[in-house]
């Protein structure tokens, strides 16, 4: 066997796109085409301004048919872009898939080369490398493979829930796992949602009791995953039900344990640690499951092993109460999973200049969600730490978002919420003086513009300028006992100092202090700014780079509810897609193992990630397990003797492709 | 590339998931940098059989950039783990061969991260440039037909019998 493939008579296309002027304009195709006609195989080559167009992959049909070529290779974008249209025009021309190459000369040639004649010279390298393989392609047929209809649904916050009961009334059985004690996630802490104004529990609840209700859903809340194995609709996920410490099947969720519980002061996390709850707690009163768990923190029973009174226990009618409980882990068998975990809000406390936790009265934004919510600590009103209502108010817009500081992004919906606060504050306290120091008003939604314009006649004051700095120092008589907002107004060009009773931090949206961690147990990445990595930005927003996994809601980005909604309503989609077929098609890019040529040292054994190689004692050989195969070539790389190979990236194919690109 | 200056020629095995994304993204992103450095894609860079480097050496290639997801991120769970792990063996090996340890080069790169596959092109180029041209083949073989590629009739059968 030769290298250079003379021996295989292939009949090779090669077609070079134009891409309008994205590969044209810096590339010479011309040139290109020319020399691709010269080389060793080839005895078509073709350029077309939009090869993806109809009339482009026409071109190749027809040399399928009628010049009879047997290998094509289309230069053109990247293959994650298209490789799928060309090999699917192959196939409908009755030419194997498998044996059309893609050659990028688009993202990794035309549009990173400054200068033509460097980039023409490229795309002949680039070009050449495929061209070479070629000769060495084989016909591959996808495996088809079962699909478990069955769909995980990962955080139940609006986001997850819509995705939850969306499949579930197409039918499909749905897991949800959430690791809070209730689903809900932020917008059931929300007092009111921009700019309708309506209520956020309103329109909340009902989905999380028709959530937790119905009959397609298995709710799994204070529950983590843990380990994902298995591919596109065969997935094994590992579940962690943590223990609450209350039976869930006898707990009616009456709350009379948190009323007799001696543990009182433990700060409420659903209230932002404004209010309280017991060491037994139900987080909110619609929480969905409405069961009790226990804080193995603070119990007096759990944490130190003695509670004198222990009347909880004393107070459950249903004796549902077991301190005995553990952790619990179990295996979950389905074929998609959507992951929707959300954000956090932006530490306020690393923006130190504005004193968060330093100052009394600069709270943040969810802080005074539930200030205002009349199922907050305070009942709804809006009072300082003193008890008494503010008299004056400043919002500070962006804080930790568009800063090189921080978060470089705009996190999208801190102007909206600070305008709806803005709002609150006026019709719980006409009086009080309003104060929102912002960059840029961003209002770009239905209805929102036409919200900032009403605020702008409800008597709020706007001063565009971020705020420098908030502090207690005093220097006139007036601004004594308050907080003193520092800022430039970059309209008036001079600097104001506003002294205010209350400073409401609009905090930006961070990614999951966890995320990293939880992108790793799923197999795709986070992007730059620290949320999850979509698929393609533009054309597959709610897919990711493992098949099968959808990500939607805030953990793919900051966005507000009703892109959420639409979102999680897309990678319910995605996920129906997937499980309402019996079988899906997965890539024939698999290693197998000669048995006549292994030896049966058992390296490959031990080093495949996937524990698809299994040694068949009988015969003293290695052999690949193709259904737990995912591709990734290690054991190839690994052996000695060259045995193991993976289709579609045989050593041959790699070898040319060197030599192609090495050649011009 | 003018005629005169030596312009280095470099191959990059780039993994399939992130760091072939990272170089698309670096093209979507529109960023500019040296062509010297033609992609080879691989599903992993644990596929990057040791003897791809060399076979690069042998057909000409001045340098040669592995590129993988980062560590805890490989689609294969630890693929890129192996590819680590075989790295330095390879470069000793290669050393002992009488190459600069300069001239191979392993790096993490996120689909996310189109600046960093751009500025490590880059970087890599102007590396090898102050390296100048290696003519492994030649050095070898004197006559151009290379000795590890077995006088390029096969180098699959000779390449393998180096250990990975």
């Amino acid at each position: 066997m030769s290298q250079n493939g003379s021996h295989r008579k292939e009949k090779i296309g090669v077609y070079v796109c134009h891409c309008g002027s994205n590969i044209a304009g810096k590339v010479d195709v011309p040139a290109v085409v020319e020399w691709a006609a010269s080389q060793p195989g080839v005895v078509v080559a073709r350029e077309y301004k939009y090869m993806c167009s109809d009339p482009g992959q026409d071109l190749i049909k027809n040399d399928i048919k009628e010049l009879g070529i047997t290998r094509a290779v289309v230069a053109a974008c990247s293959p994650t872009m298209h490789e799928p249209t060309f090999r699917k025009a192959a196939a409908d021309a009755g030419l194997n898939p498998f044996l059309l190459q893609m050659a990028n000369i688009r993202e990794h040639c035309s549009w990173v080369t400054e200068d033509p004649v460097a980039a023409t010279d490229k795309a002949k390298r680039i070009l050449g490398a495929q061209i070479h393989r070629l000769p060495f392609n084989e016909p591959l047929d996808s495996i088809a493979v079962d699909v478990n209809p069955d769909v995980l649904v990962v955080g139940g916050g609006i986001a997850g829930i819509e995705a939850a009961l969306k499949l579930a009334e197409a039918g499909k059985h749905v897991y949800m796992v959430e690791r809070n004690p209730s689903i809900g996630g932020h917008m059931a802490m929300f007092d009111k949602t921009f700019p309708t104004l309506d209520c956020a529990a309103c329109i909340l609840t009902p989905k999380m009791s028709a959530l937790g209700k119905h009959p397609n859903i298995t709710l799994m809340a204070y529950s983590e995953v843990t380990k994902v194995d298995g591919y596109v609709g065969n997935f094994t996920v590992r579940v962690k039900k943590k223990a609450r410490y209350v039976n869930t099947d006898s707990c009616t969720g009456c709350g009379a344990c948190q009323e007799a519980c001696v543990v009182r002061k433990v700060k409420s996390e659903f209230d932002q640690g404004l209010g309280y709850r017991s060491a037994i707690y139900i987080p909110f009163p619609q929480a969905v499951p409405l069961r009790a768990t226990i804080d193995p923190e603070k119990c007096l029973m759990l944490s130190r092993g003695k509670c004198k009174q222990q009347s909880c226990v004393e107070a459950c009618g249903p004796q549902a109460i077991d301190f005995g409980q553990k952790d619990e882990e179990i295996e979950l068998p389905v074929g998609a999973i959507i992951v929707a975990t959300g954000f956090e809000l932006f530490d306020c406390k690393n923006e130190s200049t504005y004193g968060y936790g330093r100052l009394d009265n600069v709270i943040t934004s969810l802080e005074f969600e539930r200030l205002s919510n009349a199922s907050g600590p305070t009942g709804g009103r809006i009072v300082m730490k003193n008890g008494e209502a503010p008299k004056s108010v400043a919002i500070l817009h962006c804080v930790g978002s568009r800063s090189e500081n921080h978060q470089e992004f705009c996190s999208r919906v801190c102007c909206m919420y600070s305008l709806k606060f803005a709002h609150l504050i006026k019709e719980h306290l006409p009086e009080t003086e309003i104060y929102e120091l912002y960059i840029d008003m961003r209002a770009n939604g239905k209805g929102y513009e036409e919200f900032y314009k009403r605020l702008m006649n409800e008597g709020v004051n706007f001063i565009r300028g971020r705020a420098a700095e908030v502090t207690e120092l005093a220097i006139t008589h007036e601004e004594e006992g308050k907080l003193i907002v520092k800022a430039e107004d970059t309209l008036l060009g001079v600097v104001r100092r506003l002294p205010v009773d209350m400073v409401i931090l609009s905090a930006g949206l961070s990614p999951q202090h966890d995320a990293k961690e939880v992108s790793q147990i799923f197999g795709f990445g986070c992007s730059a700014s620290g949320f999850y990595l979509e698929r393609h930005p533009k054309l597959e927003p709610v897919s990711t780079v493992t098949d099968g996994i959808f990500i939607c809601g805030a953990c793919q980005f900051p966005k507000d509810i009703p892109d959420t909604v639409a979102q999680a309503g897309a990678a319910a989609a995605g996920a129906l897609t997937l499980v309402n077929n019996a079988t899906v098609k997965v890539e024939p890019t698999i290693s197998y193992i000669d048995p006549e040529k292994c030896s049966g040292c058992h390296i490959c054994v031990g080093l495949c990630p996937h524990a698809a190689i299994r040694f068949n004692e009988e015969k003293g050989v290695a052999e690949v397990i193709e259904a737990a195969c995912k591709g990734c070539g290690v054991c190839v790389a690994a052996c000695g003797s060259g045995v193991p190979q993976q289709r579609g990236y045989l050593d041959a194919q790699i070898f040319a492709e060197i030599e192609g690109a090495l050649a011009v | 590339m003018s005629d005169n200056a030596f312009e280095p020629r470099l191959i990059g095995f780039l993994c399939r998931w992130c760091s072939y994304n990272g170089a698309d993204l670096a093209g979507t992103a529109r960023m500019k940098y040296p062509p010297n450095m033609v992609p080879i894609k691989t599903n992993c860079s644990g596929r990057v059989d040791p003897t791809f480097v060399m076979k690069a050496f042998q057909e000409g290639a001045d340098g040669v950039l592995i590129a993988g997801c980062h560590p805890g991120d490989c689609h294969y769970i630890n693929g890129n783990y192996r590819t680590a792990a075989r790295y330095p063996l390879m470069k000793v090996l290669l050393q002992q061969m009488g190459l600069e340890p300069g001239r191979v080069r392993l790096e993490w790169i996120s689909a996310a991260e189109g600046d960093k596959f751009a500025r490590t092109v880059a970087e890599f180029t102007e590396q090898i440039r102050a390296l100048g041209p290696l003519e492994w083949g030649k050095q070898f073989s004197g006559n151009g037909s290379g000795s590890i590629g077995a006088g390029g009739q096969e180098p699959t059968e000779a390449l393998e019998e180096v250990p990975a």
